[in-house]
Formats: structure tokens, sequence, C-alpha cells
């Protein structure tokens, strides 16, 4: 049952999507095939399909160990952010652009930026009890300043005609697609690892079990011993660590420089790629394909008929309220009652 | 003295859009729901109530209609939250991701030109005193709307019976429900208020404060409202305190920006995000005083027994 909620939602939405696309003016049926279908009919769009589920799927698994904690790490977007300058900036200025240990010190400066990034929070939470999901959203405008700052000031490429962007990363701190002729690249394998980590993480082992009831019964775990704050740092490390990574693989796949606007917003899709996948691992790979779609087709329906990308972000906000509203019609059996009369009127109090 | 009525003058009116948000936050917050969605709320209010002014309609019903467009989205929280019983912080999540698709679709055709604000009062007299008028007698409405709703809203929640509901099914829904009080109902209308506020805060921005659409012009707003009540610990002085202070550092970010300070602009522009955490910080580590105002209830799914 618990599948059905994210399937039934996902109908919902695309019946709510086709009355909105014909209250537009537009045939539903065609733009819908336009927005779901024509994205995957070629090769070129399969590849992209998976080069963006990618991030979705590696963001969304590393958040859900956190949230399965109650542990609310939604400054996602920040530490992908950071994550990609740290490996911008190895790949950019490392001594030796051509070292084949280009690639992997990238990924681990990517990593740890964004586990630096999702510490802060991390110790505010566990040292001062301080909010985390207000902490990670201020670190996450923090982060695009400082992107911001980096690309019009001192990384800004000198070569570049004066746009606020670095100069592209020299081909050895490049992923190289599998096929010159698409985008997707080896670093799709990363997220699959990623995958089977998560999986191994929540599902065999202890600390997993440990988090998880955290989560599900703070007051239990309190009593077994299982550290709260040992639940907040696991969390938010993981969260940042795959955020961070999915920077450095976007850095150095399709982006190859930064500019001010690296993200097309994976850092918040991903949060809802985690729901959608109910915080388990395989879940979170069909969510992220479906996330995906929602990100090409938003982007398909923007060239050829001229309709705002911002149709993906309602779309996205449809889509979980639809599987959060699913979810009511899926634990909870509903009963008329019809109320006793008097039984429960405010006067009962005096 | 022209600086200083520059810096006081900006500062109330920085202030006055997140006043109107953390205020119906609290009030919604003081029912036991917590709706993270603000940010989400304001930009469909800044959206609607600039259509509005664009469409040619009058400017008080530009605003009413930022704000009832907060208030619609806030009841797509409100059903989920109350009636769907669902994670309220997931749904909160979604109505911020939703208003901000929703207001960037709606802005594609408002173009990048600036519309007339919303005037100033002119108060026979009191406006055209020297210091004093340019001080406190030339803000536009809303300014002193803000006000107003802050003084209401204190004694509604601590001087009234129904303000003393509010707050007990905050802390305890099933006791509320077994005296018979409506829990569910009277959440709805507190998070229809705090979708309203929400909404004339956007509003405020769109139309008095930048006068012009740009998307995602929140730019984190709706978010610093929601720190403003943990800052303010759920007490009503203090949201109007913190916001004073917020807006203050706005202005004095604005105002080091415009006198070319040898800082990079970004990091000005980090201030109020930085001084968020900083302030979070400082109140989150006293536990005690976070637990005395602190609904007990805040962001637990209520489902009347029985």
């Amino acid at each position: 049952m618990r599948v059905a909620a994210p399937v039934l939602a996902s109908v919902l939405t695309l019946i709510v999507g086709s009355l909105f696309f014909a209250s537009l003016g537009h045939e539903p049926l065609p733009t819908l095939y336009a927005f779901f279908v024509e994205p995957l009919s070629s090769i070129n769009g399969l590849s992209e399909w998976l080069l963006k589920a990618s991030p979705l799927i590696l963001i969304a698994c590393g958040l859900a160990i956190g949230f399965r904690a109650n542990v609310w790490n939604i400054g996602a977007e920040g530490q992908f952010t950071m994550g990609a300058i740290a490996a911008s900036g190895v790949g950019l200025f490392w001594p030796d652009p051509e070292s084949v240990l280009l690639l992997p010190l990238m990924f681990l400066a990517g990593m740890a930026a964004g586990m630096a990034w999702a510490a802060i929070p991390a110790f505010l939470r566990a040292r001062m009890n301080t909010n985390e999901i207000l902490v990670t959203l201020m670190m996450t405008y923090i982060a695009t300043l400082f992107l911001s700052y980096l690309v019009h000031g001192p990384w800004r490429d000198p070569a570049g005609f004066n746009y606020p962007q670095t100069a592209l990363l020299p081909a050895a701190a490049m992923f190289q697609s599998f096929d010159p002729a698409y985008r997707l690249n080896p670093s799709i394998f990363i997220t699959v690892v990623a995958v089977l980590l998560m999986w191994l993480f929540t599902d065999r082992s202890f600390l997993g079990y440990k988090m998880s009831v955290s989560g599900a019964a703070p007051l239990a775990a309190r009593y077994a011993g299982f550290r709260e704050s040992a639940a907040v740092w696991i969390g938010l490390l993981a969260g940042g660590a795959a955020a961070g990574v999915a920077g450095m693989a976007e850095a150095a796949g399709p982006l190859g420089q930064l500019s001010p606007q690296i993200s097309p917003g994976y850092g918040f899709a991903a949060i809802i790629v985690a729901f959608i996948g109910r915080l388990n691992a395989f879940g979170i790979v069909l969510g992220g394909l479906l996330m995906s779609l929602l990100f090409l087709g938003g982007e398909g329906v923007q060239m050829t008929l001229a309709l705002p990308s911002a149709l993906t972000r309602i779309f996205q906000g449809i889509l979980l309220f639809f599987l959060l509203a699913a979810d009511f019609f899926i634990f909870y059996r509903i009963r008329v009652v019809r109320p006793a009369k008097n039984a429960h009127a405010p006067e009962a109090a005096h | 003295m022209e600086l200083f009525i520059a810096i006081f003058t900006g500062t109330i009116i920085a202030a006055t859009p997140l006043i109107f948000a953390a205020l119906g936050e609290l009030v919604v917050e003081k029912s036991g729901v917590l709706n993270l969605g603000i940010e989400g709320m304001m930009l469909m209010g800044a959206a609607f109530a600039f259509w509005a002014v664009t469409a040619g309609y009058p400017m008080p019903v530009a605003i009413i209609a930022g704000a009832l467009a907060g208030a619609a989205a806030s009841l797509l929280f409100g059903v989920l939250a109350l009636t769907f019983l669902t994670n309220q912080y997931a749904a909160g999540l979604a109505l911020a991701i939703f208003g901000s698709g929703v207001s960037a679709f709606l802005g594609r055709g408002f173009g990048s030109a600036p519309i007339e604000a919303l005037h100033g009062v002119n108060v026979p007299v009191l406006s055209d005193l020297p210091v004093i008028g340019p001080l406190l007698f030339r803000f536009d409405p809303l300014v002193y709307l803000a006000l107003l709703m802050f003084v209401a809203i204190s004694w509604f929640l601590y001087r009234t019976k129904a303000g003393l509901i509010l707050r007990t099914i905050g802390e305890s829904p099933q006791t509320s429900h077994a005296i018979g009080y409506p829990v569910i109902r009277i959440r709805y209308m507190a998070v229809l208020f705090g979708g309203l506020m929400a909404g004339l805060a956007g509003a405020y921005l769109s139309v008095a404060y930048t006068p012009l659409w740009v998307e995602n012009m929140t730019a984190g707003k709706g978010w610093i409202a929601l720190a403003l009540v943990v800052f303010a610990t759920w007490r009503p002085l203090r949201i109007l305190l913190g916001a004073w202070l917020f807006g203050g550092m706005t202005i004095l970010q604005l105002q080091g920006q415009a006198l070319g300070l040898q800082v990079p602009s970004e990091l000005l522009s980090a201030l109020p995000y930085l001084a968020t955490i900083v302030v979070l910080v400082l109140i989150s580590r006293n536990r005690q005083m976070l637990a005395l105002h602190f609904p007990a209830s805040l962001a637990k799914p209520f489902r009347p027994a029985g």
C-alpha cells in the first residue's frame, strides 16, 4: 500500500496538469505528450533524463538518512553549491592540470565542502539546540552569495569577456561523456553506489536502525540510550556529503565551469524526491526519475510551447501535495460519524 | 539629521513585511500548527497585488487581492495539515515550492517596469512638522496597519477569551477537544489568518517597498519571518523589536553599499542571513526561555479521538 500513494499522486498530478493546460488554451493531451513523452523519445532525451535524475537521487539518498531521524536538512541546495565551488576550485587551481588525481581530489573536495557546510547546522543543533531547518536554509542563501562573489570577483575568467563565470575546467577535471554526442557521463555510477550504500545503511545496519528509531519514537530512542546528537550529526553530514558530491559531479559534468546559477533547484527538488521515495533507497530512484522528467518536460514545453519553466515548480508542489494527501487515505480509514446532539457543544465547558 | 531620518524611516519600512508575516505565523504557531510555507504565500500575495495594480485596480483592492491570495494558498496547507493530518514540515515545504512556482508563472507577463508605489499618508499639520513629520507621519498606510495589527494581535492573544482558547489549543488540543472546543476549525481560522498576513506582507513588497515584480522577490524574507517567531520566543512585542532589528540591518547594508564600503556587496547582502543564524543560536541556547512560551503541540497533527 505504501507504493500506492506515489502512483496515485502522480496520476492525480497528471490530471490536474491536463486541466491546467486546458485552462491555458493548450490541448491537454498533446501538451502532456510534449511534457512527459517527447523528452524520452530520443537517445539524447534518455541521456538527459538520467543525467538530471542522478543528482536528484544522490542528494535525496543523503537527505533521507536525516529525514528518517527527523533531522530536517532543507539546505541541500547550499551544500550542493559549496561542493561545486570546492571541486571547481581544485580543478581550476591544482598545479598539475593533467594529473589523473584531479577528479578524485575534486570528489573529495566536493564531499568535504558539502559536509562542512552541513556541519555548521549540525553543530548548532547538537550543541546549541538551534533549529536546523532555518539554519540550513540561511546557509543556502549565503552559499549562493558566496558563489556570486567568486564568479564576479576573484575567480572570474580574465578571458571571459567580463561574463560572471570562471574559466573552463581542464579536460582532466571533467567526467568524459560515454559518447561525445550526449552528456551522460560516468558520474552516474557514483549515484548507483550511493543508492546501494543508502540501502545497506538504512536496511542492514544497526546504526541505521537507531536513526529510524530516533525519528519514529524519540522517547524510545532516548530510553534505549541512542544519542540524539549522533543522529543529528549523521543525518546532516550524510545529506551534506551527498549534496556536495552532486555539486562536484555537476561542475565536472554538464557545467564545466561555475556561473552564478549552477542548479535548477536540485537541492529543493531532492527533498520532494526523498518523500516520493518514502525515504527508501529504491523508492528514491523511482522518485528521482519522475522528478527528472518534470525538469526535462518543463524545459521542453518552454521551448516548444513557450510555457514558462516555472511550471516545473508548480508540478513539484502539486505532486507533493497529492502525495501527502494520498497518504491520508492509505493510513487512515474514513468513517462518517454523526455527532450526538449537543455532546460536543462548547457550552459543555462551562 | 537627513541620514538619521533616512535610516530610521528605512528601518521601519523594511521591517513592515516581516511584521505582517511573523505576526501571522505567530498566531498560526500559537494554535499548534507550523506552516513553513510563508515564503510561498508571500510570493503569491506579491504576484496578485502587483497584477491587480497593473490591471488598473485601485491600490486598496490590489492589497486586498494580495492578502486573499496568501489566504487561498494557506488553505492548501490547511487542508493537508489539518484535514489530511500530513507531516506539517512537508506540507509547508510543498507550499513554499508551489507558491514560488505559481507566482513565477503568473509573473511571466508582468514585465520589469516599476509601478507607482503606494503613497505616504498626509496628515494635516502633523506630516508637515519639521523632523517629527518625516519621522512619524509620512509613512504609507500599511506601515501603520502593521503596528495596528501588532496591538490587535497582542490584545487578542492575551486579553480575550478567544485568544486564550487559541493558545490552549496550541498547548493541548486533546484537552481542548475534550472540553468541547472545535480544535480543527479554530486551527483552520488561524492558518487562514496567517495566510492573509503573509499575503499582505508580499503585497507590501511588490506595491510599496520595491514597487516592481521580480521572480522570487521575497529573497528569503518568509524564512526570516519564521526565524523571527523563534527569536521572539513566541511573544508579539519581541516580534516587533526583532523585525525592526532586521529592518535596520537591511537598511545599514543598503547604506553601506551606497557609501561604497570597501567590502564585497555579497558580504553585505549576506548579513541578514548571518544575523538570523547568530540570533537563533543566542536564543536557542537558553532552552528554558524557549520552552516557556513554546506551544507544546506545535507541528503535531491532531486527530479527534472517538
